[in-house]
């Protein structure tokens, strides 16, 4: 009997799973590299140059190279792993997750003031995805 | 013997520490957050223990995802500030408490707990925000800690009845251990929040309240909580309160509230933190 996921039916959430393991292994084993700081040098110097020493696919390397986290969390990126490629940029966690959002960090920043997003309405839709 | 003194609970959000290393606490968007954690650091200074078994989780620090433990405990002498990418946290070097550990492990995993040894281990915000919050700015911390690193990254976590019931197990750990020692368990991370994804952002202010409610009064049936639910309604970083569900476990089921404090926002998480005494 195959193992049940009702967690993959969260709107806007992508849950962290072997699966997303898998795929997102050496992803995140690039952005643990950036822990060093010679490598974030290196890094910011060439990031092409950089990513390319790294088995990832073309795609998870465009989404560094864009920095489109949604993108790298699709394609396997854990966010704490992630935090080191923004952190190289000398941006905030709230910075990420307003780009994420879509919203401006401005009016990110003024919602989470305001007491969060509201659960209402964002939670598991039915079926199957 | 040794004996398990109180509980505390707490959130561990890495821009409190931030705050608190760059001497913005008194700043208008961090004085209410600090303002809640005034009495817990008076509390702290009148019942400061030997050690605190601190429950935590490390964010793709020492861990990543080559090697991936569900439970470890943190069993060298001395444990250094993580540098996070942004360098280590100016706080002091925490000082473990090697023979206690050895012997928690011992007997959690003679209770069927598979616990993995760390010998050596730098600790992340994860754990001394928390430190920080409740000590202040000390120069040297005034408790020994005991690391207890619970994955909560890769999913699944570990059930929180799991959790629950490993707390139990601690406390039987540390009231077998022949040195006079008072202990302390922390359970960190929490409450709700999403860090991820276009639903960044959700706070969800009735459940955390309820959370709140049920882990002083009615845990054994809050243990029973599905993972679903937490990512559903506290977001899919929201299941690191897990973790107080092990500090709990180490409690009697009758506790006393000696403080309770919940604050929204710290950058994108709500606050919790409940200070727990086991009641006679």
């Amino acid at each position: 009997m195959p193992l049940e996921k009702p967690y993959l039916n969260i709107p806007g959430t992508t849950i962290f799973d072997a699966d997303q393991l898998r795929k997102g292994y050496h992803l995140n084993q690039f952005c643990m590299s950036l822990m060093k700081a010679e490598n974030r040098e290196r890094f910011k110097r060439d990031e092409a140059g950089y990513l390319a020493a790294w088995p990832m696919t073309a795609e998870q390397r465009q989404a560094v190279l864009d920095r489109n986290y949604n993108r790298m969390i699709e394609t396997g990126g854990n966010i704490y792993f992630l935090a080191k490629i923004f952190a190289t940029d000398g941006k905030s966690f709230q910075y990420a997750a307003a780009l994420m959002t879509g919203m401006s960090q401005q009016n990110y920043a003024n919602m989470m003031l305001n007491g969060g997003r509201a659960p209402a309405g964002d939670q598991s839709v039915e079926g199957p995805r | 013997m040794a004996r398990i003194t109180a509980g505390v609970a707490t959130s561990h959000v890495p821009a409190i520490g931030a705050a608190i290393d760059q001497g913005k606490t008194a700043e208008a968007y961090w004085a209410p957050l600090f303002a809640g954690f005034e009495r817990s650091r008076t509390w702290m200074r009148e019942h400061c223990p030997d050690v605190v078994v601190l429950v935590y989780n490390d964010h793709a620090t020492s861990f990543n995802l080559d090697i991936i433990p569900t439970f470890a405990i943190g069993c060298a002498e001395h444990f250094a500030p993580a540098d996070e990418g942004w360098g280590p946290r100016p706080v002091p070097v925490v000082e473990g408490h090697p023979e206690l550990a050895s012997h928690i492990a011992q007997s959690v995993i003679e209770q069927d707990f598979d616990l993995t040894i760390v010998n050596r281990l730098d600790v992340d915000h994860g754990l001394t925000v928390p430190l920080s919050l409740l000590c202040g700015q000390p120069t040297q911390w005034p408790v020994r800690v005991i690391p207890f690193a619970v994955n909560v990254v890769l999913y699944p976590p570990p059930s929180g009845r799991r959790c629950f019931a490993l707390g139990a197990a601690l406390r039987r750990a540390v009231e077998s251990f022949d040195d006079d020692l008072d202990v302390q368990i922390w359970g960190t991370g929490g409450m709700s929040h999403q860090l991820q994804g276009p639903r960044a952002g959700l706070i969800n202010r009735r459940w955390d309240t309820q959370f709140l409610d049920r882990l002083i009064s009615d845990p054994d049936d809050l243990a029973q909580t599905p993972h679903l639910e937490y990512l559903q309604e506290a977001g899919s970083e929201g299941i690191e309160l897990i973790m107080w569900l092990i500090m709990r476990g180490a409690l009697s089921r009758r506790v006393r509230t000696v403080h309770r404090f919940y604050h929204v926002p710290a950058s994108n998480t709500a606050v919790g933190h409940l200070i727990l005494e086991n009641a006679p």
